[in-house]
């Protein structure tokens, strides 16, 4: 499975989405976001989190219209698998790659723990190594985490299977207590948890390292 | 030539900054604040010749997210 992990001026979990790749056994390359073509042969886009460009005029937006991000529409639309998380999440909503959008969060407040989530779909090769209605422990760090559907929207993301996570305690005010969407080939997941920061013993959490291990699985068969 | 554009969360979008901010009037004893919406205002300076519909196209781009945002445009 290649890999290819999106560097935006701000991204700061691009390394650590790196090494959570690379312990599943993929080949990861870094890519800049001036650059304009991913790499021969990428399999999935890694869009990381952090603050790309200092969040301004509103998170992920200006990551949106940045060059190398044409290229993930292309490959999304050409059916390539996409995972952003966390600002990679947003800048996922902001092109539209993915419905909805993030807003600050209800309580104004930057949280940053380790929170309940809960499967909500086994149906994706993002989720594929879990259960439905599995309980994992994952951190977020965010300020502007509030997804924001409105109901005909939740309806269609309920109807199509589409929510891969719910909060168990919405911490951040997201509409129906979602976590993470899936696109509707179901090859683009955005979270706002972090799982490649519980990937690793030494991070003292792995609950999220299924993620990675069944992604190479899917790509590495396929 | 000059260009303003207003950037507001639609109408149901909850604002929670707005929200902070009449709570904020509040304690500090204006009585009668029933609702507060905050959005931002973004000038542009512009070739002369720029037409509306190029600035409103600016919006849908980049400017507003039209999911949760909407947008007025003045010329000036």
């Amino acid at each position: 499975m290649k890999a290819a992990i999106l560097v935006f001026p701000g991204s700061n979990c691009d390394r650590d989405l790196k090494i959570a790749f690379e312990k599943a056994g993929a080949q990861v390359s870094m890519v800049w976001h001036k650059d304009d073509a991913l790499p021969e042969g990428t399999d999935i886009v890694g869009v990381p989190g952090g603050f790309s460009y200092g969040d301004y005029l509103r998170c992920g937006a200006i990551a949106a219209n940045s060059p190398i991000t044409r290229s993930l529409k292309a490959h999304v639309e050409r059916g390539g698998y996409a995972l952003g998380i966390c600002n990679g999440f947003q800048i996922l909503t902001e092109t539209r790659i993915l419905p909805g959008a993030l807003l600050r969060n209800a309580n104004l407040k930057y949280i940053c723990r380790t929170v309940p989530l809960t499967v909500r779909t086994a149906d994706s090769d993002f989720t594929r190594s879990w259960e439905v209605g599995q309980q994992l422990q994952i951190p977020i760090a965010h300020h502007d985490g509030n997804y924001q559907a409105d109901a005909e929207l939740r309806a269609q993301l309920e109807g199509e299977d589409r929510i891969a996570f719910t909060y168990d305690e919405n911490p951040n005010g997201s509409a129906g207590d979602i976590a993470g969407v899936l696109s509707a080939n179901r090859r683009v997941l955005g979270m706002m948890p972090h799982p490649e920061r519980a990937a690793d013993e030494a991070q003292g959490n792995t609950d999220g390292r299924a993620m990675f291990d069944g992604l190479l699985s899917a790509l590495v068969s396929a | 030539m000059k260009a303003r554009v207003h950037v507001m969360l639609k109408n149901g979008v909850l604002d929670p900054q707005g929200e902070a901010v009449r709570h904020a009037l509040g304690s500090l004893g204006f009585d009668g604040v029933e609702g507060v919406r905050q959005g931002k205002v973004i000038e542009l300076d512009l070739a002369d010749g720029t037409t509306e519909e190029t600035v409103r196209d600016m919006c849908e781009k980049l400017l507003a997210n039209t999911v949760i945002e909407s947008y007025t445009v003045e010329l000036a």
